[in-house]
């Protein structure tokens, strides 16, 4: 607030016409900022100290906020509980997580270079279509997903969460945007002339040039499939082979929960993507920002 | 393609044009022409045909096959039953107080939480809308909750609004609300377990909502702020006059965005019970929300038709709230100007 107030000398020779994002900050943007920061972050770094703590950490006023020297042991137990299966959970959503994104990247992509640069019957009609699936929740198709399912005999096996998430509205249409707005046509155009098929167009021009896009569109889809949980717990629920979010919740079931292993479970599961947003944060940012102003 | 060039019936259909030219020089020339036609004709097809056929199998599909279910008896424990039930499974839902309740739950956190999170969402946007510092670091920090599994978030949350011995009973105690020797049982009552929920998806979703905020404020014309400067705009004034009228197409995309996502609200409910695996939102449904209670219906009681039909009017109640907000944002921040 202070540095809108400049000194009335300033104003006279010139009225305040600065728009806020040419406005320095001032200490009063800084502070709240920075309360803002410690409200983001203050719940994942007290998950750090319950899951570093003994039982005692949980049981006293005031709470503890320095980190306890048990990190690895909590680890070990979590590690070793008999029917959670948390090892081989982290491992399948690497591989879920791994297989979707990819699937998302690829499939999005080629779908996306289809309606932004090639000419076919119906390509407008269809991306309306495209567009309109945006807002349709899926979630609510749930029980007849689950039938469906079931009928291929895939409740209970990866097969049940990945096939879902292989393809994204959102994916498409972001790809097509940004396919649209980098690729020039005449480079597409001059491809053609040289005799390249549209496979190849899409490998040596296309691909080249959405690099930037794919690494938004795939930290955002590896995050979201990293962190579903609905769905999972729903088909994977009491098999050996749950997926990281539905072990972490098993953690936490039954009569006495013991909570420096449920949050040492969870931060463990929460790590991968802490490293994601700590080497991709940029891109992250930037995919939501741009998603923001297209739609 | 190998198939096409040894097909015998293709040429026949055609009566040879040019006997003069040498047979495989011809065959290579019509091969590559259809290669060629089909590349342009069909590829453009084949290329968006994954897309649509994975989303077909895997979401519109069920989606309309609910509504298929949603008439028929599937129970997973009774198979015995007839086939069809009409519209038994919506006239038990109209008199089934469970439902109406979890309503009541849904509605209630849904409140709680999406008008703060968009409001403090706005205040973050316009402090990150400055000339900042380490701009990019800022932007990231805000994101931390985002990428944070909500199943973690609200295993912490979980313990935070525990009674005894919980964080945020220590806090307002410092504040003289509740104290130790009578803490607030965060559990034990609807309005108390609506805002500890309602606090987890708000930490979640402010930072997120605040960044395509922030991407649509700075779209916009910086004349338009000289005009207000000169009018003699303060800064609150301007935020209120010029920003949110201008970044109005967001605001509505963020309403819809949370309407959506609020209504379907799971997770947390789910994980803030100590008896997470029954399902049941508290020991009296206190906030027990329609996702769950969907899932409860599904998969404890095993009553899949009597789920769908839930999951239906679940539905039919986003379209008409999301729309409902629509026309209330729309007048709110772009009716006066």
């Amino acid at each position: 607030m202070s540095a809108i107030a400049a000194p009335p000398a300033r104003r006279k020779r010139r009225p305040m016409a600065r728009a806020p994002q040419d406005t320095p900050a001032g200490l009063w943007t800084y502070l709240l900022l920075a309360v803002s920061m410690l409200f983001a972050a203050f719940p994942l770094y007290w998950m750090f100290v319950i899951a570093t703590s003994n039982d005692e950490a949980l049981a006293k006023l005031p709470p503890a906020i320095i980190p306890g020297d048990r990190f690895l042991t909590n680890v070990d137990e979590v590690f070793s509980l008999q029917d959670v299966y948390f090892a081989a959970s982290l491992v399948n959503s690497v591989i879920v997580s791994t297989v979707v994104t990819a699937s998302v990247l690829f499939f999005c992509s080629l779908a996306g270079f289809a309606f932004a640069k090639l000419r076919f019957k119906g390509s407008n009609a269809l991306m309306v279509f495209v567009v309109l699936t945006l807002t349709v929740p899926n979630q609510l198709g749930i029980v007849a997903l689950y039938i469906v399912m079931g009928k291929l005999g895939w409740n209970g096996t990866l097969l049940a969460v990945i096939a879902p998430g292989l393809v994204t509205a959102f994916g498409v249409f972001y790809m097509r945007q940004f396919i649209v707005n980098t690729v020039p046509d005449e480079l597409v155009e001059s491809a053609r002339v040289d005799g390249a098929t549209t496979m190849r167009v899409y490998a040596t021009i296309v691909l080249p040039a959405i690099r930037p896009a794919l690494a938004v569109l795939g930290l955002l889809t590896f995050v979201s499939t990293w962190n579903e949980f609905q769905w999972p717990l729903i088909t994977l629920s009491g098999t050996d082979f749950p997926t990281s979010m539905v072990a972490v919740s098993d953690l936490a079931s039954g009569n006495y929960v013991i909570y420096r292993r449920v949050l040492a479970g969870a931060f463990i599961a929460t790590i991968p993507l802490l490293l994601m947003l700590f080497i991709g944060g940029r891109q992250i940012v930037r995919g939501i920002m741009e998603g923001a102003v297209k739609s | 393609m190998s198939s096409t060039r040894a097909a015998p019936a293709p040429p026949s259909r055609r009566p040879a044009p040019e006997r003069g030219r040498s047979g495989a020089d011809e065959r290579r020339l019509t091969w590559r022409n259809r290669l060629y036609r089909f590349d342009m004709r069909y590829m453009p097809y084949l290329m968006i045909a994954p897309f649509f056929l994975l989303f077909l199998v895997f979401g519109l599909f069920p989606l309309l096959f609910n509504a298929v279910v949603s008439l028929r008896n599937y129970r997973l424990d009774d198979p015995t039953l007839p086939y069809w039930a009409g519209v038994e499974n919506f006239s038990r839902l109209v008199a089934d107080e469970d439902f109406w309740n979890a309503l009541y739950n849904t509605f209630g956190i849904f409140l709680l939480s999406t008008v703060p999170q968009l409001l403090l969402a706005l205040l973050v946007a316009s402090l990150l809308n400055r000339q900042l510092r380490a701009q990019t670091w800022w932007r990231v920090g805000v994101l931390l909750p985002y990428v944070t599994p909500i199943v973690a978030s609200t295993m912490v949350f979980s313990v935070f609004f525990s009674r005894d011995f919980g964080m945020a009973n220590w806090v307002l105690g410092l504040f003289g609300i509740g104290g130790a020797d009578d803490p607030i049982d965060w559990r034990a009552d609807k309005m108390h377990a609506w805002i500890a929920i309602a606090t987890m998806v708000n930490w979640k979703w402010i930072g997120y909502n605040a960044l395509l905020y922030l991407a649509a404020m700075q779209s916009i014309p910086r004349d338009v702020y000289e005009a207000a400067a000169i009018d003699g705009a303060g800064q609150w004034k301007q935020l209120w006059r010029i920003t949110v009228p201008m970044i109005q197409p967001v605001v509505l995309f963020t309403v819809i965005l949370s309407t959506i996502g609020g209504l379907q609200l799971f997770t947390e409910p789910m994980l803030f019970d100590p008896n997470a695996q029954a399902a049941t939102g508290g020991p009296n449904g206190e906030w027990q929300t329609i996702a769950q209670l969907i899932y409860k219906v599904g998969w404890k009681d095993l009553n899949l038709g009597y789920a769908a039909a839930m999951s239906w009017a679940l539905f039919l109640i986003i379209l008409v709230v999301a729309g409902l907000n629509y026309v209330l944002t729309n007048r709110l921040s772009g009716g006066r100007k």
